[in-house]
């Protein structure tokens, strides 16, 4: 019999799991390189692709405030200035891996490649998840926050017991990282070395409550080290940061160097949805700040002081993205047919006979009225 | 992997004593061996083989790849069995015990039990829970819990129980099959009760009742670890004259109505037997749908003998909580025996 006694460790020494003392970043927010910046910055190509995938993905997220203006969408939580995670971690993701989205990651699950309208179909009251996972490698968007970071962990562990080169990525925020679950998730991606990067958008809110009520930690990337994890401190609004902090870990993964635990310091500049109203609990001035490190702004005047940019192409891209929020309105805007059959449909592989009893209760219910 | 050969399934099934653990751990055995997606995971499974030995040998026989101990964690361990599952794996998971299961109680009542209808069918999560519940073992609190109404009450879970080592077997090997996630409630003072059977994989059906004992004058409805206790009660009734019926529900969600139905229809008398407590409890449902689907055959109200309305009991006063034989008798009793002319319908 094979005994497995506790090992003693190699070495206590913490350092190779701690964060930097201060944010990583590659561009400061004038649009300017770092220099010494610890991360590696992406190519020109992946720079404009981020720049795109930013003006795309901020007038989809202003398109969906305003279809919830109109009564269109149930409620609809922005994601606005965070656009360099939304749209940094996703392009740093390979076709083959996966992202475990929370339901504030809207913008991110449309730069992965889901249909808008899919995407929509939760918030507007259609179904839960209106896209197929396995067709875009996303997991249905998480509600009960945290609990999608073991199911990354899971089907992470999965890809590595069948051997397929498949990182999980899963999209935290400051306060999910309160919950058990990320507890549970960080530890056991960090035991099993699971192909994991846990991605946490520190946007500065949970809803009403501010970090400082949330953690006492020196930043929510220290918890790491007790997992015996690496963790990155990163500049959450500089996209070439995220990407660059992202795409390490997932390369890291796939090496079988185990997860990643990645801080990116962000803020939510719009209410947490159009339900919520902000100015109880912060003030304008704050959210002034924070508009002055805007994450397009900085990557923009990097592109065009490089030359790789000009007025001409921003003037495309802006009527690109003014095209696709035009034909979002208007595929929204059409009345969809629900069919109540369906609540019946899915509970179960084989719908049991009780089902179908109550489903034709209801058809029954719906045919009298109808008659009526 | 290794596969069956022709020559194995050849060989006629022979008739051996087996416990209700030593069933189970059969029954993880053939599937891990049939299925190279099949994974055993939790606490103690591995090395230890399980506090009741149920997966003793698999560590060894199937390598740590596949039957391996996790972190201390339920939560953990069933949404990591959700992500696996996602990609394509089939996971058997443990609960140590009934009331250690509850911190996965989101990860299985908001993503295991909805999942397959958030996603319209795309994702399916064919996840086992195996969780040893229920009381009789003189265990201390919060090990001998009888939770099966909040997994029943969670629609997309399958939940089973079962009352014999040869159901154990075939349950457990159906259960592993199955596309729907499927709670799977292993009554612990069960485990070392012995049957002389061959373990057939057919031998049950995922969600049917059996009548385990025939009788025409009053149906007793019971699973699990009650299930003896209510066989027990009717050999002594028939002793005073009785003709008791049991039924061993096996499925609790899915409900068999027609088994259950037809049998209080034939006795028109019917009494529900668990150890979980009576308000809100399982046997609440069972007689409001008999109510619902027998109420003119029905000669007296459909009783409940249950545990009491209480958090379970230390060991030393488990006796006064567990439905007993006596309890059974005295219901059967209380079942309005005489009729309107005030004669007894039968010797009572």
């Amino acid at each position: 019999m094979v005994t497995l006694a506790p090992a003693a460790p190699t070495s206590t020494n913490p350092q190779r799991f701690l964060p930097t003392e201060t944010p990583l970043a590659l561009l400061d927010a004038g649009g300017h390189v770092v220099a010494d910046a610890g991360l590696v910055m992406p190519s020109d190509d992946i720079l404009l692709a981020l720049h795109r995938k930013i003006v795309l993905g901020r007038r989809f997220d202003s398109q969906a405030t305003a279809l919830t203006k109109q009564g269109r969408l149930a409620v609809y939580p922005s994601a606005r200035g965070q656009e360099a995670g939304e749209i940094g971690a996703v392009v740093a993701l390979r076709p083959q891996d996966w992202l475990f989205p929370t339901y504030r990651d809207s913008m991110a699950v449309v730069a992965r490649g889901v249909d808008p309208v899919e995407v929509l179909a939760l918030l507007r009251g259609d179904w839960h998840c209106g896209y197929d996972p396995y067709g875009y490698r996303v997991a249905p968007q998480c509600t009960p926050l945290a609990t999608n970071a073991l199911h990354a962990v899971g089907l992470a562990h999965a890809a590595r017991i069948k051997g397929e080169d498949t990182v999980a990525l899963v999209m935290l925020g400051d306060g999910a990282t309160s919950e058990g679950d990320t507890h549970e998730a960080l530890n056991f991606a960090a035991v099993w070395k699971s192909p994991v990067v846990f991605f946490v958008q520190n946007n500065g809110y949970a809803i009403s409550v501010p970090l400082s009520k949330q953690s006492a930690a020196p930043s929510l990337a220290h918890k790491g080290v007790g997992y015996g994890m690496p963790s990155m401190l990163i500049d959450g609004n500089d996209p070439a940061a995220v990407y660059a902090a992202v795409a390490q870990a997932v390369a890291a993964a796939a090496a079988g160097e185990g997860p990643t635990l990645i801080e990116a310091i962000t803020y939510r500049i719009e209410a947490h949805t159009n339900a919520d109203d902000a100015t109880r609990y912060r003030d304008r001035g704050e959210v002034e700040s924070w508009l002055a490190r805007d994450p397009l702004t900085r990557l923009r005047q990097h592109l065009t002081g490089r030359g790789l940019l000009d007025e001409a192409a921003i003037a495309a891209l802006d009527a690109e993205a003014e095209t696709e929020a035009a034909a979002l309105r208007q595929r929204m805007n059409v009345d969809t047919v629900q069919d109540p059959a369906e609540l019946f449909r899915y509970v179960y592989a084989e719908q049991t006979p009780a089902l179908g009893q109550q489903q034709q209760e209801l058809a029954r219910e719906l045919a009298e009225s109808e008659d009526q | 992997m290794t596969t069956l050969t022709d020559r194995d399934l050849e060989k006629a099934p022979i008739a051996s004593p087996v416990t209700m653990a030593g069933a189970l751990n059969r029954a993880l055995a053939d599937a891990l061996r049939e299925d190279s997606s099949v994974l055993v995971f939790g606490e103690d499974v591995g090395t230890l083989g399980g506090v009741f030995r149920v997966t003793d040998g698999l560590a060894a026989t199937f390598g740590e790849q596949r039957v391996f101990d996790t972190p201390l964690a339920e939560a953990g361990i069933v949404g990591t069995a959700i992500g696996m599952a996602m990609n394509g794996l089939r996971p058997v998971v443990e609960m140590q015990f009934d009331a250690f299961a509850y911190p996965a109680f989101e990860q299985v009542t908001s993503h295991l039990a909805k999942l397959r209808n958030r996603t319209k069918g795309r994702v399916a999560l064919p996840i086992v829970i195996r969780i040893p519940y229920g009381g009789g073992i003189g265990g201390v609190e919060h090990h001998c819990d009888s939770s099966e109404a909040y997994y029943t009450h969670t629609a997309g879970l399958r939940v089973v129980t079962p009352g014999t080592p040869a159901d154990a077997y075939a349950l457990l090997r159906q259960a592993i099959e199955c596309p729907d996630p499927v709670i799977f409630l292993e009554p612990k003072r069960r485990y070392w009760s012995k049957e002389t059977t061959t373990l057939q994989h057919t031998a049950a059906t995922l969600d049917r009742a059996v009548v385990r004992r025939p009788g025409s004058e009053v149906t007793l409805i019971s699973y699990g670890g009650a299930l003896g206790t209510a066989l027990e009660a009717a050999d002594a009734a028939a002793e005073e004259g009785r003709s008791v019926e049991v039924i061993d529900l096996r499925s609790l969600s899915p409900f068999d109505d027609e088994t259950v139905a037809a049998s209080v229809r034939r006795t028109g008398r019917a009494i529900v037997v668990h150890e979980a407590s009576r308000f809100c409890g399982y046997g609440a449902e069972v007689a409001a749908r008999l109510s619902e689907q027998c109420f003119y055959y029905l000669e007296a109200p459909i009783l409940r003998v249950t545990g009491f309305d209480i958090p379970y009991p230390p060991p030393n006063l488990e006796e006064h909580h567990l439905p007993s034989i006596d309890r059974i008798l005295d219901a059967i009793d209380r079942l309005q025996w005489q009729d309107s002319s005030g004669t007894v319908k039968a010797d009572g």
